[in-house]
């Protein structure tokens, strides 16, 4: 199979602090991967020094086979929902539009194609019959529902999202997670920031466990394993060392 | 004065056209730019800038060359500055503002008050729309189609990276470029507005009738041609009070914006503050009665 992503040694640092530290793994094509670990683990910061959003200070990123850069266009990030301005007068449909940008030139407006496309995409995470709202009139799951047709109206290989389930309703999560494995079964490849363990397995096939470094890389039932799992835990715990629990790796 | 009379002095008198035609153009492009300042967060940016635009003109002056060139320079050196200081220390960005702005300010003033009259300097800061002379017309102008010009081009890339910079960079625009380039028009802007508003008040013509639209509308394109609309009515308008009653236009302009965005603030369909209270005072009353 394909090797649709690939990094190599990725360290990042902020401010002096190493927040991640030498992390190398590859993705294949096709493939659903979660990214997971403590808060603070540099899960976020891992994905955009991958993306080249933030500067590393060192580590490669291939994108099947060839320099991220000659990929730019074909990868869709959705960002985390803290990091946008709700306030901001574009409606739903216009947001979605924006997928379509970064394959129009400079100097030219989408087309009557592109619009129709956007809207199919709109129509394929439920959201059609908002098309007109301002963006932030919609509850959090539907705002994750349109940047996520937003993702899609790029027609990209490969997707990253950022924490796109944390604090959204059941019915879009199921939305989303349905559509990303629809994604998958095209081929596309997908990332996924998330944080939240007990779903992990269900919901991805690989699964990337972080604390600054690298703790584990492979499938999710593999990663998933108690002792794999303190490994990256372990630190969060230390509060429970003075009644007597140690939890070691 | 009545409006009739306004509009006979304004057949008569050459002066009182090429005011109002300026006047107009500065309503126009302030109200464009003033879209962008403010949806990126910059407001605080537009002030800074405007004021740092003092020791370029006044540098100009005394080389005896436009006031553009000398302006751009000192605008874009300050916006450099800025950032420079608050990525590469704890002082925070709002903080690298206050200290550059005010620096370069006072550089201005110490070398106008050097060597001229404390007229000219009563002029750039306050403005005097009755003496614009043609090449400050042709200036403006020029600057007006610019600016125009470079919103219509660069429309879809303005958006992108104002409402979403991450997006923007992660398929390649080049955010720090669009960054100054904006700084670049925004120097552009205060030098056209100069002689109708004067330094000190460009940015309540960047900021206000923004502000207005914004409160108006959900659509991005609408909004800027509100705001141009609101700029263009404020300018009119307080050029007629400014001749009227012999005030200073550039006072005259900026009050006549916070009076429409006083009513906007107010009366907006959706975000008016009387709308509001009038919902929920009815909603609250309907639920009573059942």
């Amino acid at each position: 199979m394909n090797e649709a992503l690939k990094i190599d040694h990725l360290y990042v640092s902020y401010l002096g602090n190493q927040v991640v530290k030498d992390i190398s793994f590859s993705v294949n094509q096709g493939s659903l991967v979660g990214i997971i670990g403590p808060n603070g683990a540099g899960k976020s910061t891992m994905m955009k020094a991958a993306l080249h959003l933030i500067p590393r200070d060192k580590g490669d990123v291939e994108v099947f086979g060839e320099p991220i850069k000659k990929w730019k266009k074909r990868i869709a990030y959705v960002p985390q929902r803290s990091d946008i301005d709700w306030d901001f007068p574009i409606t739903v449909f216009d947001v979605v539009l924006l997928g379509t940008y970064p394959k129009l030139g400079l100097f030219k407006r989408p087309s009557k194609s592109d619009r129709e496309w956007a809207y199919e995409c709109l129509k394929t995470v439920g959201m059609e019959t908002f098309s007109d709202r301002q963006i932030g009139e919609l509850s959090g799951g539907q705002q994750q529902r349109v940047f996520l047709a937003r993702a899609l109206a790029q027609k990209a290989e490969l997707f990253f999202l950022d924490e796109p389930f944390v604090g959204i309703d059941v019915a879009s999560e199921e939305t989303i997670i349905h559509i990303l494995r629809d994604l998958k079964k095209e081929g596309k490849t997908i990332l996924v920031v998330h944080h939240d363990l007990s779903k992990a397995e269900s919901y991805f096939d690989h699964l990337l466990l972080l604390n600054k470094n690298m703790i584990h890389y492979g499938a999710s039932e593999e990663v998933l394993q108690p002792e794999v799992i303190t490994k990256a835990y372990a630190n969060q715990f230390s509060f429970l060392q003075p009644k007597g629990v140690n939890v070691t790796s | 004065m009545s409006i009739f009379e306004f509009f006979q002095a304004l057949f008569q008198y050459e002066f009182l056209q090429k005011a109002l035609f300026t006047s107009v153009v500065v309503g126009i492009i302030c109200g464009i730019v003033g879209c962008f300042i403010i949806l990126r967060g910059m407001a605080l940016m537009g002030d800074a800038i405007s004021h740092a635009v003092l020791p370029g003109v006044a540098i100009s002056y005394m080389l005896g060359i436009n006031f553009f060139f000398g302006a751009v320079i000192t605008g874009v050196l300050t916006a450099i500055g800025i950032g420079y200081v608050s990525q590469n220390s704890r002082i925070k960005h709002d903080m690298a503002i206050g200290i550059m702005f005010t620096s370069m300010f006072a550089v201005g003033i110490v070398i106008i008050t050097m060597m001229k009259s404390s007229a000219d300097l009563y002029h750039i800061l306050f403005g005097n729309v009755l003496a614009v002379r043609m090449s400050d017309m042709w200036i403006t102008l020029g600057i007006g189609v610019l600016v125009i010009g470079l919103v219509v081009l660069f429309y879809k890339e303005l958006l992108v990276s104002t409402f979403d910079p991450t997006m923007a960079q992660s398929y390649g625009l080049p955010n720090k470029w669009i960054h100054y380039c904006l700084m670049a028009v925004l120097t552009m802007v205060t030098v056209a507005s100069l002689q109708t508003v004067g330094i000190v008040l460009v940015v309540a013509m960047l900021i206000t009738p923004a502000a207005t639209a914004y409160l108006l509308t959900n659509r991005l394109s609408v909004m800027i041609y509100l705001s141009a609309l609101i700029g263009v009515i404020s300018s009119v308008f307080g050029l007629y009070f400014s001749f009227t009653y012999n005030l200073a236009s550039g006072a005259t302009i900026v009050l006549v914006s916070a009076f429409l965005f006083a009513l906007a603030f107010f009366f907006s369909p959706s975000q008016g503050i009387v709308w509001k209270a009038h919902k929920s005072r009815k909603n609250r009353l309907e639920l009573l009665e059942k």
